[in-house]
């Protein structure tokens, strides 16, 4: 009974706002998961399985699964909580993947939420460093990613003007996504006043901070039938969390073979394999990247191979990632729009199963087959999911 | 090479996560606050389907996920179902000095029994099925420690 | 299900403080002594899962700590967090879904470090509860109170529990707190939270573990003796305390009722040689027992009485020392597992069982045993 391909075949979320303290985290939860299950045509006496994951101190609740039963449908039933910090959202829906793929469970629910209203996320981000070695000296997420983006423009020439591209990209597609937290009509010249966090980022460049849940539907191969939507099915998933320490990354990239972003390359190599995609610019029908802030998306369509190293720039102010592009990149404003954190990863999952079910609404990408979903966390890590609308031949993990 | 673990203190450093938090009641939990604040009141929310009254409010059924919008209010003494006599003060948990204890309630009107801390209470007189009553705070805002604690109902016998 | 067995398993020694480790050093000693017991290398790993709690760790994305440590580099890995029972889980569906021949499991915790009242006291509800001050031991003293009550257990037979997994820890090696203890030493130990006494209640421990799991074709490939996952399965009850009859042991129930199916097992009284099961606190014991049906309901205490659940008993329980003899907690559930692994190997050394073919492992996440993961294991495919 092993070995299942598994679909994604329900879709329900939040609208990803700034604040809600109209309701707790449980009702929270609770909104995205009745979404999800009426999406899928199913009452919660129809779960096998739940998976739910967040960042504990984003709102500072220990064993989050066992606390949210009221909301997350869990009442005498099989739950488990996962979490890999950023990535979170893309663990979750790799560990309903998993769920169902193994044969024990044929219809798997998977939560993923934040408030980050709740708390200083920059305070509770600090603290995911090494207590010895990184915190005492280390200021958070932004510092992080501003070294990331300081050598990327020394080794390639990249200019902050090329960032800005990628910023004003997934706020004008969020503009088509009512669920999106910010809605903005941005310009580059805009992002380029905006004021420096940390040089070279600034605030234009980076994800704001959301309130939102997202819930999802996986189910088997043999049950996909019973649903009202055509299944999305999940065609392989593969991780990479290579490093311990803030500045390992760093050291690598010089190391190993003169890889870029060694996690996202060696997860892409494995995943892409597996699914035999060899020209992804012209395989994939789109992408939904967790880019955390604008210079992400210039240096992983490097590492994911959609342009040679330092093509990034060139390659999206052609408009091939542009929706009505080639493979539009985050039809749905992605994470520079909405950054509820534990959600968001599974966020990307959720629109690429939409895009490939024909349900996106304004943002749809016509014909949509093929896409790709990834999650960035922790340091920097990385998830990636391959989404379909052709049932695999076999199930490829 | 000398042996460099021998007789070596192992350096330890103090630390502390200092995150604030600022956890919102929501419409449910809100409605449910200001009563008890303003009224001195406690009200639970009734599943349609199932008819359980759940207190503390629940804004739907955890079972059949039915919108639970019709409030019910609630007595302000009920059975107490639990209970432990706290033996050791934790300074930063306890909150009252030694000794209290800590029942689960269940309200007249409730189906479901909540968590409250009691007090005023003499050395062997709690017992489960016991009845107890609410004592409020003179100044009250808005939180659960509105009820300063629950005592046993006197001169019931 | 098909066969998957556990092909290594390796402990840290439990500890009330390892001063000289911190989790990567305690990851990496579990883990390369579960890579030694299997007689593979890292590079025959194919993914990893780690378990961890931010909270315990006081570290956000507390998985960080130990990424190089437990060999996950250029592997697919994944974190989960709660009890070890539930993180073997994950690891185990990963192998059934065919996409991994091996995976290796690993759990760290150093109660040490924290302050464990203030780190259970967020288990509750931010609105409703924890301004109360409610933490893990005296949340449990409600429960005991309702089910001692309930069923008329007393005080002593819980004591029981205690004397007998204290005296089975003198066996184990890897046990932080084997003790000589009489009822009455127990009964005499101070009250906590009435009516849990302090030897009542497991220590504050410091520790890690790791097993690996291999599916059927690599298990007989690595080893003599395989250990074949039977069963598995996990229910989760209400949160609120007074949503739940807290002596009710419905979770368990219903848990132990697939694992059981999934195994084949009718009758566990007879079916089940040895049982590690999660005895945060004694009374834990006796109600456990009873969930997972090796009596009827308020029996757990006559049961022990009987002496059938120790070292010599028709039914040991325990046989580790338990959690009573060290908790380091998320670590507990994997070591249950370990624990249960190598009595059906036959590798328990001086605790070991005689005859075990068939064994249970145990694990709970949440106040009160809020949710439940019952693991059954064997020595047959």
């Amino acid at each position: 009974m092993a070995k299942k391909r598994v679909a994604v075949t329900g879709v329900g979320m939040t609208k990803q706002r700034s604040s809600r303290p109209d309701v707790t985290g449980i009702e929270l939860i609770n909104e995205a998961v009745r979404a999800a299950l009426d999406d899928a045509g199913i009452t919660r006496k129809d779960v096998d399985a739940i998976v739910i994951g967040n960042m504990d101190h984003f709102e500072g609740i220990n064993y989050v699964d066992t606390w949210s039963v009221d909301g997350n449908g869990a009442l005498m039933k099989p739950i488990m909580k996962v979490c890999t910090g950023g990535t979170t959202g893309t663990t979750v829906a790799m560990a309903a993947y998993y769920h169902v793929a193994s044969g024990l469970f044929d219809k798997v629910l998977a939560i993923a939420w934040e408030k980050n209203s709740e708390s200083d996320t920059t305070g509770a981000i600090i603290t995911a460093f090494d207590p010895f070695w990184d915190r005492p000296c280390f200021a958070g997420a932004v510092a992080g990613l501003a070294l990331e983006a300081t050598q990327y423009m020394a080794e390639t020439g990249a200019t902050e003007e090329d960032a800005a591209y990628v910023a004003v990209r997934d706020r004008k597609h969020a503009l088509l996504n009512p669920y999106a937290h910010l809605h903005i009509n941005l310009t580059i010249e805009m992002v380029m006043e905006s004021p420096y966090l940390s040089w070279p980022v600034k605030m234009g460049d980076m994800c704001p901070r959301t309130d939102g849940a997202c819930a999802l539907i996986f189910a088997s191969e043999d049950v996909v039938d019973e649903f009202p939507h055509r299944p999305a099915w999940i065609l392989a998933v593969a991780d990479r969390h290579l490093w311990a320490y803030t500045s390992d990354p760093y050291v690598n990239q010089k190391m190993v073979g003169g890889t870029w972003f060694p996690a996202m390359e060696k997860a892409t190599e494995e995943i892409y394999s597996k699914v035999g995609i060899t020209d992804p610019l012209n395989q994939f029908d789109l992408a939904e990247l967790y880019l955390p802030y604008s210079f992400a998306g210039l240096r992983y369509m490097e590492s994911l191979g959609f342009c040679d190293r330092g093509g990034g720039p060139e390659l999206v102010r052609s408009g091939a990632t542009d929706l009505g592009g080639k493979c539009p990149v985050n039809p749905s404003g992605g994470v520079l729009s909405s950054n509820a954190i534990g959600a968001t990863g599974l966020l990307r999952v959720a629109e690429c199963a939409l895009q490939l079910q024909g349900r996106a609404g304004e943002r749809q990408v016509p014909n949509a087959r093929l896409a790709l979903a990834t999650g960035f966390g922790g340091c920097f890590w990385s998830d990636e999911l391959i989404l379909g609308v052709d049932k695999p031949e076999k199930p490829r993990g | 090479m000398e042996n460099w673990r021998e007789n070596q203190e192992i350096i330890v450093m103090e630390g502390r996560i200092k995150v604030p938090y600022t956890w919102a009641a929501g419409e449910v939990g809100t409605r449910y606050l200001e009563t008890l604040r303003d009224q001195r009141k406690f009200m639970g929310t009734r599943c349609p389907r199932c008819e359980i009254v759940y207190h503390p409010p629940r804004r739907n059924c955890p079972d059949c996920f039915e919108e639970c919008e019709d409030w019910v209010e609630l007595g302000s003494q009920g059975e107490l179902q639990s209970y432990t006599v706290v033996r050791r003060h934790h300074p930063q948990l306890s909150p009252l000095p030694l000794p209290f204890a800590y029942g689960i309630i269940k309200l007249d009107g409730a189906d479901t029994g909540f968590l409250h801390i009691l007090s005023d209470f003499q050395e062997g007189e709690l017992a489960v099925g016991s009845r107890v009553e609410a004592v409020f705070a003179e100044e009250r805002e808005g939180n659960i420690r509105d009820v300063l604690f629950f005592r046993p109902v006197k001169g019931v016998d | 299900m098909e066969p998957v067995a556990i092909v290594g398993v390796g402990m840290t020694e439990i500890m009330d403080n390892h001063l000289a480790s911190n989790y990567a050093d305690l990851v990496f000693e579990a883990s390369q002594k579960a890579l030694a017991d299997a007689g593979m290398t890292i590079d025959q790993v194919d993914n990893v899962i780690t378990i961890s709690n931010d909270f315990f760790d006081g570290r956000t994305i507390s998985s960080m700590a130990v990424m190089d440590a437990c060999g996950s580099y250029d592997k697919n890995v994944s974190t989960v967090e709660g009890d070890g029972t539930f993180g073997a889980f994950y690891a185990l569906m990963r192998v059934l879904s065919g996409s991994y021949e091996t995976c290796l499991v690993c759990a760290h915790h150093k109660g040490s470090e924290g302050v464990m009242s203030l780190i259970t006291n967020a288990m509750f509800d931010p609105i409703y509860e924890r301004s109360l001050g409610i933490d893990a031991i005296t949340s449990a003293a409600l429960q005991a109170r309702v089910y001692m009550e309930r069923y008329g257990v007393s005080e002593e037979e819980c004591a029981l529990v205690s004397v007998k997994n204290h005296g089975n820890a003198f066996k184990n090696q890897v046990a932080q707190l084997p003790l000589k203890l009489t009822v009455e030493e127990v009964m005499a130990s101070p009250y906590i939270s009435d009516p849990l006494k302090l030897l009542d209640c497991s220590p504050v421990s410091d520790g890690a573990s790791a097993l690996i799991l291999a599916s059927k074709s690599r298990a007989r490939q690595i080893t003599e003796k395989p250990v074949w996952v039977k069963g598995v399965a996990h229910c989760c009850d209400a949160f609120h305390l007074g949503d739940r009859d807290l002596s009710s042991t419905r979770a368990l129930e219903e848990a132990a009722r697939k694992a059981y199916a999934m195994a084949g097992i009718s009758d566990p009284g007879r079916e089940i040689d040895v049982v590690e099961l999660y005895d945060a606190f004694s009374y834990m014991e006796l109600m456990w027992l009873e969930g997972l049906g090796f009596c009827e309901r308020g029996e757990g205490g006559k049961l022990t009485s009987s002496g059938e659940t120790a070292m010599d008993g028709r039914l040991p329980v325990n046989p580790s020392g338990g959690c009573l003899s060290g908790n380091p907690v998320v670590v507990a559930g994997l070591n249950r597992i370990i624990e249960c692994a190598l009595q059906v190997r036959g590798d328990a050394g001086e605790h070991q069982v005689e005859g075990v073919r068939t064994a249970i492992a145990h694990g709970i996440n949440g106040p009160c045993g809020q949710s439940h993961c019952v693991w059954i294991m064997g020595g047959e495919a």
